[in-house]
């Protein structure tokens, strides 16, 4: 078999159906349950560092218990 | 040591170049190699005047490296305005051919200023807007110093000089003829070591943050800078006919050249003016807003959707040729599909918003943030449809195409990037607030009247002569000539070019308003940067 024919082949079958699989699992992993604390914390993070970087003495990153009211 | 290694290497370079400009075979590459030439002796005599400075013993790690942002925002508005200065002269070039004066044939005709229009406003003004905002965030949300000392000045005066050999070569004739990638393929060599320069400061930047996860405007930048490396590379594949010549021979042919050709084209959009800049929203929108993004998921569903989809859109830009249907209809469909995570992206941006809409009232640079946003879903429904093979018939090779890319750029990346511009002005310039929101009012209106009023005529031109194009008479004959149109499409042209003024104008105002902010408002008061109690 020609290389183009092979390589379209394997394109619409294998590679296709692997891409879609990662796609979907990407969505169910950034659904999967207990992401949300982490989440929101990270939304939160453009609101530190803005004047200056962190310090090495001090942890750049809050536990996200603390920001959670 | 290093900086003698530096000033022989720039010798090298200035030397070589003088000898380049003298065999040179063709104008447009004598001066590059000129301006190569005068870039490199500037910069030989800059590192000669600096040799022996004693090395700062301040500890730079404990601040942002903020000039080269500050240069960036400098470098977005002078591009900015040349961009839209050249899109207005052509637009009314097209209005009134006699704009064309036979003096100026070859080097200031439409042909010529076409690629400088597109090339200024896409590599320039949103390179630059890109650049700048890159360096901006990911020290912000890494909580570290940019990483690689002066590699992002690097970057910085890097692409400035391929703007500038890029700008004179397209007026003096050197093209590859591909658009969107017209320069030729010493300009291609340069773009691709500056580019790696940007993504190492960006990925070095990443890796040594401080803050445990990365934030996904980073995940946009990142693939806008990998993808569009990737792009660059491939599409630019080019045999040199000689080394002292501007001339190239593309390793494709034929229809594979093309299909490559709108593989890139098409994630030029993709990747450069739609990743990036929505690396721009969801880092700017928040924090003008003072509210998180809406949701995070979201985000993270619209950064993978698009990453998933866009890379297999370039086909439909070849409906009916002689790529095969099969690869068309793949284009296609995946395009329709992306209006899914498009719009997803656009609620996520409006909706960050809830709860503080009043703010459209009071703040004119989230009205304008929001007003991309706005464009950003309009464009993004349009692009699907047009796509579409039936609709596409109609549509291709029509102003409906100019008007299309126009409301993207006008409306989403510039709006977006002139918030940007009014966000980071005061902070940079560590003043206390902008010069006037007056002024910031009367640029988003004349902005954003000066969009409708390009998009408009560009829909109603466009969709005429694709009418026109295809009326036949009873007896299968066209009825129309091809010159009919460009006659009927004359005060459709006249309204685009006075959209365009607008838009310039503008800017205009911005530049005076930033300008003002930096010369005449008071500076910051610099209280000691405490954690306030929550």
């Amino acid at each position: 078999m020609e290389t183009y024919s092979l390589l379209r082949e394997f394109a619409d079958s294998w590679m296709l159906l692997a891409l879609t699989v990662v796609f979907v699992l990407v969505i169910f992993w950034a659904w999967r349950p207990g992401s949300r604390a982490m989440h929101d914390d990270a939304a939160q993070s453009i609101f530190r560092h803005d004047a200056s970087p962190a310090r090495d003495t001090q942890t750049a990153h809050r536990p996200s218990k603390e920001l959670s009211k | 040591m290093w900086e003698y290694l530096k000033l022989i290497v720039l010798a090298v370079v200035a030397v070589g170049a003088a000898i380049a400009a003298n065999y040179a075979h063709d104008l447009p590459y004598m001066v590059n190699a000129v301006v190569v030439m005068l870039a490199a002796a500037i910069t030989f005599l800059w590192t000669l005047r600096h040799v022996g400075d004693a090395p700062s013993l301040a500890d730079v790690s404990a601040n942002y490296n903020d000039g080269v942002v500050r240069a960036g925002v400098i470098a977005t508005t002078f591009w900015g305005i040349v961009g839209f200065l050249v899109g207005v002269v052509i637009a009314f070039q097209l209005a009134f051919p006699q704009l064309n004066p036979a003096w100026s044939q070859g080097i200031l005709n439409f042909g010529r200023l076409r690629p400088l229009h597109t090339s200024a406003v896409i590599f320039a003004f949103g390179g630059n807007a890109l650049i700048m905002s890159s360096f901006y965030i990911v020290q912000r949300t890494s909580a570290v110093r940019l990483w690689g000392g002066n590699l992002g000045w690097f970057v910085f005066w890097g692409w400035q000089l391929m703007i500038v050999l890029a700008a004179t070569s397209y007026v003096l004739g050197g093209t590859q003829g591909k658009e969107y990638a017209e320069t030729v393929w010493y300009i291609d060599l340069w773009i691709t070591v500056v580019w790696v320069a940007f993504l190492l400061t960006f990925l070095g930047t990443l890796m040594s943050r401080k803050e445990p996860h990365i934030y996904v405007a980073n995940w946009f930048l990142l693939s806008m800078i990998v993808t569009v490396a990737m792009l660059h590379v491939v599409n630019n594949a080019a045999i040199p006919v000689s080394i002292f010549s501007s001339q190239s021979v593309p390793v494709y042919s034929g229809v594979q050249d093309a299909m490559v050709q709108w593989w890139y084209g098409h994630n030029a959009v993709g990747f450069f003016l739609t990743a990036g800049f929505l690396g721009m929203m969801y880092y700017f929108v928040p924090k003008q807003a003072e509210r998180p993004i809406y949701s995070y998921k979201l985000s993270i569903i619209h950064f993978w959707a698009l990453i998933f989809l866009y890379i297999w859109a370039g086909p439909h830009h070849l409906h009916y040729t002689a790529l095969p249907d099969w690869a068309s209809t793949l284009g296609m469909v995946f395009s329709v599909m992306l209006w899914m995570p498009s719009w997803g992206g656009m609620i996520n941006g409006l909706m960050t918003l809830s709860g503080a809409w009043d703010k459209l009232r009071t703040d004119p640079i989230i009205r304008m943030m929001v007003v991309s946003i706005g464009f950003y879903g309009m464009s993004t429904f349009e692009g699907p449809m047009m796509s579409i093979r039936a609709v596409n018939s109609l549509s291709h090779y029509t102003d409906w195409t100019i008007g299309h890319v126009h409301s993207g750029a006008l409306g989403w990346n510039g709006m977006i990037t002139f918030g940007v511009l009014y966000f980071l002005t005061p902070r940079l310039w560590n003043r206390e607030r902008l010069y006037s929101l007056q002024l910031v009012s009367w640029h988003f209106w004349l902005a954003t009247i000066g969009i409708v009023l390009y998009a408009s005529s560009m829909w109603v031109t466009g969709i005429m002569e694709g009418l026109m194009w295809r009326e036949v008479d009873a007896n299968g004959f066209l009825v129309n000539a091809f010159a009919d149109t460009v006659a009927a499409k004359f005060p459709m042209y006249v309204v685009r070019a006075l959209g365009g003024t607008l838009f310039l104008a503008g800017a205009l105002i911005m530049c005076y308003n930033l300008w003002k902010t930096v010369t005449s408002v008071d500076s910051r008061s610099t209280a000691p940067s405490a954690v306030p109690a929550e």
